[in-house]
């Protein structure tokens, strides 16, 4: 039986708050999950869901109030584990004072490159992010865009089993977001494990061969983005066109809603062929019959509607 | 090793950078004011005036090096988040935290080095010529350097789980204390309680005892400082940094960054 790469059991974090630290704030709840090898897992949630802290708990640079956690089999207490690992941190800072290549090569250096090999991993970076011609430039002078691209080579520059990327595609134009999505794409071509985060929908339905929906610190759902959305079908479209002077059909498009010269009828699965057989005799002609699927968007919203309506429940009830 | 000595070097690299070796300039001015302003009293006593310029300067200068570069080492990273991707890395927090200390104390032997090359040019401008006991200069700037170097560690402690400005009052607070360890350990003859005499006597082993390092005097002098005073200071210095690093480790270990 293989190892998953990412193995979550139970974590949860709380940060201390309120006047003197007294009371607690749960950010992370009794995380289970795993990441199976050569997985693109997409994190997906609000922010502050609790996808940066999951990131952050993995990494080590928080550590988990109770619950464990394992990446390719080793604890993530163990720091040596790190050399498998690429991670990508939510709106990356780096050291200003120093140029894109310098940076690369400083962080290459942890991971006893020789010289040479540092120099050929930066260049090959570099060129991978579009960043070739600013390898020289000092960090102070990037824009919010060019820090991701930095960010994203420092992930990868050491060509890692497993890539963690926190909200990889914020802060990119459109040009710079399909170049980002590309890399991914190559890195899980590779047979890489990837974790990464983000709120932007359309990428986690492109990228991800499986989602997990995290919002107010606890995982609402995993599955594939299409089963995601499969949980939720919402019926049978369908869209015909019709005489609108026929008696038998102004029953039915009493019922539709007109849209340009075709009408458009939302019907439940089970009625379908019902519907159908109705616009048939009313002398009807259907253009296209599909299933309503809500976008991942829609259902993240209804998500996080469902976390606020239960926030408020216990509200009401403490009070 | 190699880790640690990566973080070092970017942490002088940083500190060049950020123009922290600029105070040279200032250092050098003074040391000219100073030899051309000295050269015209001319009273036997110009050497000993520069060296104790000199060496002062040099105290103070790497002293507030220590202070405020010293504390934000660690909190400025936590601070601007450059952190994360570095403990992403193959890095003990441990290591990352030898290599700032060491990198702060390797640009601090730098500048403090350039320094004394200064002091002994206002020197030469005065006296025109070196004698042998002009080396216990070079003792006493060791001397310096290794008070430096514990100071560096006591920020470098602080900045793991305080404040920058608690940090600095708490180091610049353990450095005056650390002057008066004689005073302390000898309060038998005041009027203070012995349940107060004994609480400063005990205090006094903790707290460093910086008095030992101040050879100025008999540098300024030409005086011969004793062997066995270098090894001990060396050792102390060594002991105490190691001490105080390693507590630093295991507070900065457990610390959630933000």
């Amino acid at each position: 039986m293989t190892v998953p790469a990412i193995q979550i059991e139970d974590l949860t974090k709380d940060y201390p708050a309120g006047f003197l630290n007294t009371k607690k704030k749960r950010s992370l709840e009794s995380l289970t999950m795993q990441v199976e090898e050569g997985e693109a897992f997409g994190f997906l949630g609000p922010n502050g869901a609790g996808k940066s802290t999951t990131m952050k708990l993995l990494m080590g640079i928080i550590f988990p109030t109770s619950g464990s956690a394992k990446i390719l089999g080793r604890p993530i207490s163990d720091v040596e584990m790190h050399k498998d690992i690429g991670y990508l941190p939510e709106q990356p800072y780096f050291y200003d004072y120093l140029t894109a290549s310098e940076l690369l090569d400083y962080f290459a250096r942890f991971y006893g490159f020789s010289a040479a090999e540092r120099k050929a991993r930066v260049e090959k970076m570099l060129k991978k992010v579009g960043l070739e011609t600013a390898g020289k430039i000092q960090l102070r002078k990037y824009s919010k865009g060019m820090l991701q691209r930095v960010g994203l080579a420092q992930a990868i520059l050491h060509q890692p089993k497993v890539v963690i990327l926190d909200e990889p595609m914020s802060g990119l134009d459109p040009i710079g977001r399909r170049e980002v999505r590309d890399i991914i794409l190559e890195l899980k071509r590779d047979g890489r494990t990837i974790l990464f985060s983000t709120h932007i929908l359309t990428d986690a339905e492109m990228l991800c061969d499986r989602v997990g929906v995290i919002v107010g610190g606890k995982l609402q759902g995993v599955g594939r983005p299409d089963e995601i959305v499969g949980l939720k079908a919402q019926g049978m479209e369908i869209l015909f066109e019709a005489d609108t002077g026929n008696a038998k059909t102004a029953a039915i498009l009493a019922k539709a809603a007109k849209s340009g010269s075709r009408y458009a009828l939302h019907v439940p699965e089970e009625s379908l062929y019902l519907t159908l057989d109705e616009l048939k005799a009313a002398g009807a002609k259907i253009t296209s019959v599909a299933q309503i699927k809500p976008t991942l968007e829609e259902y993240f919203m209804h998500l996080v509607e469902k976390d606020r309506a239960q926030a408020a429940a216990i509200e009401v009830h403490g009070k | 090793m190699s880790r640690i000595l990566s973080v070092a070097l970017n942490t002088f690299r940083e500190a060049v950078r950020d123009r922290v070796l600029y105070n040279l300039v200032f250092f050098a001015l003074l040391m000219m004011v100073a030899a051309v302003f000295v050269g015209q009293i001319s009273l036997g006593i110009e050497s000993t005036i520069i060296v104790s310029l000199g060496l002062s300067a040099i105290s103070i200068i790497g002293l507030l090096i220590a202070v405020f570069i010293g504390v934000g080492l660690v909190s400025k990273e936590m601070e601007k988040r450059t952190l994360y991707a570095l403990l992403a890395k193959p890095v003990r927090r441990w290591e990352f935290l030898v290599g700032k200390f060491g990198g702060l104390v390797l640009t601090l032997t730098v500048n403090t080095m350039a320094m004394a090359a200064g002091l002994f040019l206002a020197l030469l401008f005065v006296k025109h010529s070196f004698e042998a006991s002009d080396a216990t200069i070079l003792i006493a700037v060791y001397f310096i350097l290794l008070k430096i170097a514990i100071v560096v560690s006591l920020a470098l402690l602080f900045s793991c789980f305080t404040s920058p400005l608690l940090a600095i009052l708490f180091t610049a607070g353990l450095y005056v204390a650390g002057l008066f360890i004689h005073e302390m350990r000898n309060l038998s003859g005041s009027k203070v309680s012995p349940a107060v005499q004994a609480f400063f006597s005990w205090i006094s082993y903790i707290l460093p005892n910086f008095e030992n390092f101040n050879v100025m005097a008999a540098a300024a002098h030409g005086k011969a400082v004793p062997g066995i005073l270098i090894l001990q200071n060396t050792a102390y210095a060594a002991i105490y940094c190691a001490i105080v690093l390693a507590a630093a480790s295991v507070v900065f270990s457990r610390r959630n960054l933000k």
